[in-house]
């Protein structure tokens, strides 16, 4: 697995040096090619499963009653419909924030404290192949978030305008990278997540396998360092600007298809 | 009776659908975003709660999402940025494009990670074009390359010079003073670089010697 690892590293400088005088989606688009076969994505998937039927925490239950918005257990199409509103918890939650309810209810950990843990780190790191898995169910379906309820509504247009923000030293928002077409960050491509094909590309790739940190980020992971960079405070894990965010993108980018557990740099 | 109970269905239905198309009010939507933010971010590292508080432009600019401003609110940002700008305290304007282009490829500073008193870079090849030599650069700035040639520049400390030198000083202190909804940071009012920075960019931008301006 390591070796495994410090492969792909090495064979992933080579295409994005050459990617300069290429385009540079070119020289990206070429380098997931090469690796589509052996994404390590995969790994964290199978993992992913495993957990998901596994008895574990204080109660020694599985999570194969977890309610992800289509009924007690049905994993299969979840992920493409959500962020959601939820009538048990009276909230709208990503899957990630879903997960931490269905861990603290079905086998008794505390979401409080996961919510605390480092990225990557003992629960945190159990839920990266969680969502790998259940993101993965859903790998070439079509994204179609529900917006009949009221909060689902209310949660579209406060996450539009968590997404104009402006705020830090920089005065940055998510706008400033993902407002328009055919920006770039240095050589990075910068979607679009206003609109679709932006939103459905930019969203759905998400959970991913994210070579520069040989690791697989989930979504809250993936807007924790977009945060960051903005130069904003902390946003807590599965906090409602992020879960508000996700329900912008994602409505943004229905019909899109979910591509996730991607490959990134 | 039946009959009753199918037309207070239907009324019921309707009025569900009629709140349906309607969505949220605007001021249930500003009520709920800011319970959001309040809910939502913490401090950690040097990266504060209060960086959320927003200034006139932010405000403005995050209001428009996107869209152009009032012209009058547009010119009431721009004149109050304006007068921000302070001009370098020797009436020096230009280091060296050597330091320069060292802090234009810096990306690094004023994230949570970074540590608190460490230089900032100016991170100006996320976003521009600047010398041709490197290809790893943004787009979500105008291209920077030729900044000086283009705009006549042979002689900084030329009296010529003087509009360009002073304007692309205020640029860089205070952008908000020319647009109110600058994308780009307002690197000396805020505090990201300090002058002697300043003037080294200024350099890479200006000098004839820099290879923007080959």
């Amino acid at each position: 697995m390591r070796w495994n690892l410090l492969g792909l590293t090495a064979v992933c400088l080579l295409p994005l040096s050459v990617a300069a005088q290429k385009s540079t989606a070119e020289g990206i688009a070429e380098y997931r090619a090469m690796l589509a076969d052996g994404n390590p994505a995969e790994l964290y998937e199978a993992r992913g499963e495993a957990l998901w039927k596994q008895a574990r925490g204080p109660k020694n239950a599985p999570l194969t009653q977890c309610d992800l918005g289509k009924g007690p257990g049905v994993v299969k199409g979840a992920f493409v419909e959500l962020p959601r509103y939820f009538s048990d918890t009276g909230r709208v939650q990503d899957l990630e924030s879903r997960l931490l309810t269905c861990m603290e209810t079905l086998q008794g950990f505390s979401a409080e404290a996961i919510a605390k843990t480092p990225f990557g780190r003992d629960e945190q790191k159990n839920i990266e192949s969680l969502v790998a898995y259940i993101s993965g169910e859903s790998r070439g379906m079509k994204f179609n978030l529900p917006q009949a309820h009221a909060q689902e509504k209310l949660m579209y247009a406060v996450g539009k305008q968590v997404f104009y923000q402006r705020g830090g030293p920089y005065d940055f928002s998510c706008a400033s990278c993902h407002g328009e077409d055919n920006k770039r960050v240095r050589l990075q491509d910068l979607p679009n997540l206003t609109k679709n094909p932006g939103a459905g590309d930019g969203f759905g790739a998400w959970p991913a396998y994210r070579v520069s940190s040989g690791d697989l980020w989930g979504m809250q992971r993936r807007l924790n360092d977009c945060y960051r960079q903005q130069r904003f405070p902390f946003p807590g894990y599965a906090s409602d600007a992020t879960i508000a965010l996700g329900v912008f993108m994602g409505v943004n980018g229905k019909g899109g298809v979910s591509t996730a557990p991607a490959l990134k740099r | 009776m039946k009959k009753t109970y199918k037309q207070a269905g239907m009324l019921a239905l309707s009025v569900l659908l009629a709140g349906c198309a309607t969505g949220p009010s605007p001021q249930q939507v500003a009520e709920a975003t800011q319970k959001v933010f309040k809910s939502s971010f913490r401090d950690q590292g040097i990266a504060k709660t209060s960086w959320l508080d927003q200034d006139a432009s932010n405000k403005a600019c995050s209001e428009a999402q996107g869209a152009a401003l009032e012209p009058q609110l547009a010119k009431s940002i721009e004149e109050a940025n304006l007068k921000t700008i302070k001009m370098p305290s020797d009436g020096k304007f230009l280091g060296d494009w050597k330091e320069g282009e060292k802090i234009a490829q810096n990306g690094r500073g004023m994230t949570w990670t970074d540590k608190p008193g460490s230089a900032n870079g100016g991170s100006c090849y996320n976003c521009h074009q600047i010398s041709k030599e490197e290809l790893s650069f943004g787009s979500i700035g105008p291209s920077l390359y030729n900044y000086g040639k283009l705009r006549g520049v042979a002689d900084p400390a030329a009296a010529a010079s003087k509009p360009i030198v002073d304007y692309t000083w205020g640029k860089l202190w205070n952008s908000k003073g020319y647009n109110a909804c600058s994308g780009m940071p307002r690197f000396g009012h805020a505090g990201i670089l300090d002058e002697t920075q300043l003037r080294h960019v200024m350099a890479l931008l200006l000098d004839p010697a820099s290879p923007v301006n080959k």
